[in-house]
């Protein structure tokens, strides 16, 4: 009998004007000691089904049909009382961010010691053995140590190992994970994983993975389910699914994920994907305003060429000197970006890579070392004018697409800021002409104009933002983690329009991710970072065969290796 | 999600109109379901309405010498022995009309409290907003002139600023700036809420991402404060002036009621109750408690309708 049966599962939320179905007719089975996959892009419903299961969906959701089975027991039913009885005792619970979940004021010795009092008949000390046994299981070293700390003495991957081991306290049948390993880091992820994998097997214990990571469903996942708008439309065993995907939706969504085994020239066009609005209108680049007044000084040598750049901030102030502490979150990186070329830098969390995007665009004063954009130092620079001219020549696109935009402006002041700033069009008439053909040209269509920005999706929000990145006509751009806070499928239609951008207009761009296979898909010469220093510098496939540093080495032996994927739609670069 | 179908004929792309905007928003809908919101907002309009249409609305005009005469002084309110149907609400001792008092003085009170909380707000935005956005020693040095400020109580800047004008202009002109003295002691005593509320929002919004890109631009520190960071830090704002209007009315009161404030000539709600104060006890109750409800009744509606507006503005409360 398999642990989890769920029968036509229907999730709806009564709101004010109509009820909005999140999840309807889910049919899932997962059998002890394997692992199920709902894979899914936001919206999807795949968490709904996951807090269905665990009775513990948010106010005003209810299962308006359908039944969930718990080793043949029906569990939607049940009172409140004995739904939480269920919940840590039957069915554990690992949640995706382990700086949140853990209690910070009880030790973690406390928290497991009364997880599990709360469901076994155990003493104390018996109590206290398990949690030490379960410590050391989870692969924390010196677990009777250990167990006596707080959370924030644990690193991130070290909490979720906390976390792991408490959804393990009563030896549930059945674990779910939502999201497990979005909020870590690549190195992190790939020993976590395995540890999910080890101890489901070991255990006997079964399995549901909630996630939207395609590579997470590759590397662990026995079954996947693959669901769309609240709708299951592909359910199978994993390698099946993802080798040869039947429904178009998962043949698009398998399509769009960057490989980092092949680089490929475009994302295919596929249907199913969110379209960002109005079709492109293509306008004339060579004589249109965005085309002209390009004619920068060609750059002698580099276009952009750093040299021992430093930057260090002061994390604790002290009027004596002695007192003072620093972080160096750059430590003398150099590297140069030719005219035309697109230079990635990759890196995990807190390498300095973002950094150093804002220290070329005058965010942050370095305190060391110099860069130079196209002949001029920028670290020298202080007539107002020069500096001027010099932001106008560089811009960003950010990370977080519902942060960077001002929500309290219209989406048309937005992109005519920069042009107005700089006065860079001569009438009213022509900025909003500009304004109009920037949105035509990253495919929103004019009307977009007179819209706010939380009227767009997160996909249609990345797409002002690089119109407004280009109003200044820029020759150099920089795109720090441009696509992390997406879909893999809108992801796929921003690199490509990225991408199309470069190309027409002659950009340079320096492109920031955490993502191996973004970058490879996007460079032609990638930086590795860690810590602050810059490890190696490669030609994007010299780097993916045959890395030099160790540290590259290990990054690319951590990626969740793709090739169970259907390589189909798809044409080589 | 739920959008689709409430658009009407003029397609999916056409925005609808602001009205139609406005009765379809969530916060119109917690209006209508809150009935003692409704209540309130309409008890403060037509308090509003016949503060500042008095002239048109009071049946006498109370200050109007030729009008008033001794011989109806002390009046008693309508269903009392030896009442003047000409006057509901009786007379005061020199015989005017109290509800044209009340009407008029109550115009008095809103404006004092109108501007004296526009001029803390305007004071308190602008010095939070530099103090969040520069950080450092200039927010140091606005922050600790902020603690200190908060250690006056307002009518110890008011007796201060009013002893100090005297001072000054001698008590001649005391008519023309008595007005102006309980303004701007009210306004001191109130920014530093404002700063404080506006310097804590502008310090998470400069890290947003959108700050970021405006100085990616090149836009000066001055056009992002006013342009970018004011428009995002004023639903707070809101909350704490419609409340605060409320409270200056309510100091404006007192402090007329203490004699700092408003003269006899031009009495507000809280010189209304000070005169009234003197025949308390001999009887003729209703000089002082008909001005006193009627301020309880102003600042009771106006706070109902801040409590609201704070829980509609508050996310974690919906």
């Amino acid at each position: 009998m398999s642990v989890l049966q769920i029968k036509d599962l229907k999730v709806e939320f009564p709101g004010r004007k109509s009820t909005f179905v999140a999840v309807e007719g889910v049919n899932l089975k997962v059998e002890a000691g394997k692992i199920l996959g709902v894979v899914g892009e936001s919206g999807a419903g795949k968490s709904t089904v996951g807090n269905a299961v665990i009775g513990l969906l948010a106010e005003p959701g209810r299962i308006a049909e359908g039944e969930i089975y718990l080793h043949g027991q029906r569990i939607d039913s049940l009172p409140d009382k004995q739904k939480r009885r269920l919940r840590g005792r039957k069915i554990g619970m690992i949640f995706q961010d382990p700086l949140t979940s853990l209690d910070p004021l009880q030790t973690v010795e406390s928290q497991l010691v009364e997880t599990i009092r709360t469901h076994l008949a155990l003493s104390r000390d018996e109590a206290r053995a398990r949690a030490i046994e379960l410590i050391d299981a989870v692969g924390i070293p010196d677990a009777p140590e250990r167990i006596k700390q707080y959370p924030h003495q644990f690193s991130g991957g070290m909490r979720q190992r906390v976390v792991i081991a408490l959804a393990l306290c009563a030896e549930p049948e059945l674990v779910i994970a939502d999201e497990p390993t979005t909020a870590l880091d690549v190195s992190i992820q790939a020993q976590i994983l395995e540890l999910m994998k080890k101890l489901c097997a070991e255990r006997n214990v079964a399995m549901l993975v909630i996630t939207h990571d395609m590579g997470v469903i590759a590397d662990i996942t026995d079954h996947v389910a693959v669901m769309y708008h609240g709708k299951l439309v592909e359910y199978g065993e994993t390698a099946q699914v993802l080798g040869h995907p039947q429904h178009p939706y998962t043949k698009s969504l398998i399509s769009a994920v960057p490989r980092p085994d092949i680089r490929i020239e475009r994302f295919p066009v596929v249907d199913y994907i969110e379209k960002a609005g109005a079709p492109i209108r293509q306008i004339d680049i060579a004589t249109h305003w965005l085309g002209k007044a390009r004619a920068y000084d060609k750059a002698e040598g580099p276009l952009l060429k750093i040299s021992e750049l430093g930057m260090r901030f002061q994390v604790a102030g002290s009027i004596i000197r002695s007192r003072r502490r620093y972080f160096d979150a750059v430590k003398k990186v150099s590297f140069d970006i030719a005219e035309g070329e697109t230079f990635g830098l990759v890196g995990e969390s807190g390498s300095g890579k973002s950094t150093i995007a804002r220290l070329i665009t005058g965010l942050y004063h370095p305190t060391g070392g110099s860069i130079r954009f196209a002949g001029q130092e920028l670290t020298e620079l202080s007539n107002r004018k020069q500096i001027l001219a010099m932001r106008r020549q560089m811009q960003m696109i950010f990370q977080d697409p519902f942060s960077s935009l001002n929500a309290r402006m219209r989406v048309r002041s937005i992109i005519a800021e920069p042009i107005k700033f700089h006065r860079l069009a001569s009438s009213g008439a022509q900025v909003r002409q500009i304004v109009d053909d920037l949105l035509d040209h990253v495919g929103l269509g004019a009307a977009a104009g007179e819209k706010f920005p939380h009227e767009f999706s997160g996909g249609q929000r990345q797409r002002i933002s690089i119109a407004r990145a280009l109003a200044t006509r820029p020759r150099f751009l920089i795109c720090d983690e441009p696509t992390s806070a997406l879909d893999v499928s809108i992801q796929a239609q921003i690199l490509n329009l990225l991408k199309d951008l470069q190309q027409e207009l002659g950009l340079t761009m320096l492109f920031i991710s955490h993502d191996l296979a973004v970058i490879r898909q996007m460079c032609n010469r990638i930086g590795v970072m860690r810590h602050g220093e810059l490890c190696e510098v490669a030609e994007c496939d010299a780097l993916f065969e045959t890395p030099e540093h160790p540290y590259t080495r290990e990054l690319l032996s951590l990626m969740p290796s793709l090739e169970l994927l259907s390589t189909e739609n798809l044409e080589t670069a | 999600m739920s959008d689709v179908s409430s658009k009407d004929a003029k397609g999916p792309d056409a925005p609808p109109g602001l009205v139609a905007r406005i009765i379809d928003s969530d916060m119109f809908h917690s209006f209508l379901r809150s009935r003692i919101t409704v209540l309130a907002a309409i008890g403060t309009l037509i308090l509003f309405f016949v503060a500042f249409f008095a002239p048109l609305v009071a049946p006498h005009d109370p200050f109007d010498l030729a009008s008033v005469s001794i011989l109806d002084a002390r009046v008693p309110p309508f269903w009392m022995e030896f009442a003047d149907p000409r006057f509901p609400l009786g007379t005061d001792d020199q015989g005017r009309d109290i509800i044209s008092a009340i009407f008029y003085g109550m115009r008095i009170s809103l404006i004092v409290g109108f501007c004296s909380v526009f001029l803390a707000a305007a004071l308190g935005i602008t010095l939070g907003l530099i103090a969040g956005y520069m950080g450092g020693r200039v927010d140091a040095v606005i922050m600790r002139i902020a603690d200190i400020q908060l250690t006056f109580p307002a009518i110890l800047i008011a007796l201060l600023v009013d002893g100090a004008v005297h001072g000054i202009f001698g008590t001649l002109n005391r008519e023309v700036f008595s007005f102006w003295i309980l303004i701007f002691s009210i306004a001191l005593s109130f920014w530093v809420q404002y700063a404080r509320t506006v310097r804590g929002s502008t310090m998470v919004e400069k890290n947003k991402e959108y700050v970021q890109a405006a100085r990616v631009i090149g836009i000066p520190s001055s056009t992002i404060m006013i342009r970018h960071i004011l428009p995002n830090v004023t639903g707070p704002v809101l909350v704490i002036a419609t409340i605060n209007l409320a409270l200056a009315i309510v100091t404006e009161a007192t402090l007329s009621f203490l004699g700092v404030g408003m003269p006899p000539t031009q009495p507000s709600l809280g010189t209304l109750i000070a005169i009234g104060n003197d025949f308390l006890y001999s009887g003729e109750w209703w000089i002082a408690i008909f001005p006193g409800l009627a301020l309880a009744l102003l600042v009771l509606n106006v706070n109902l309708l801040g409590d609201w507006l704070r829980d509609a503005l508050n996310p974690k409360l919906r």
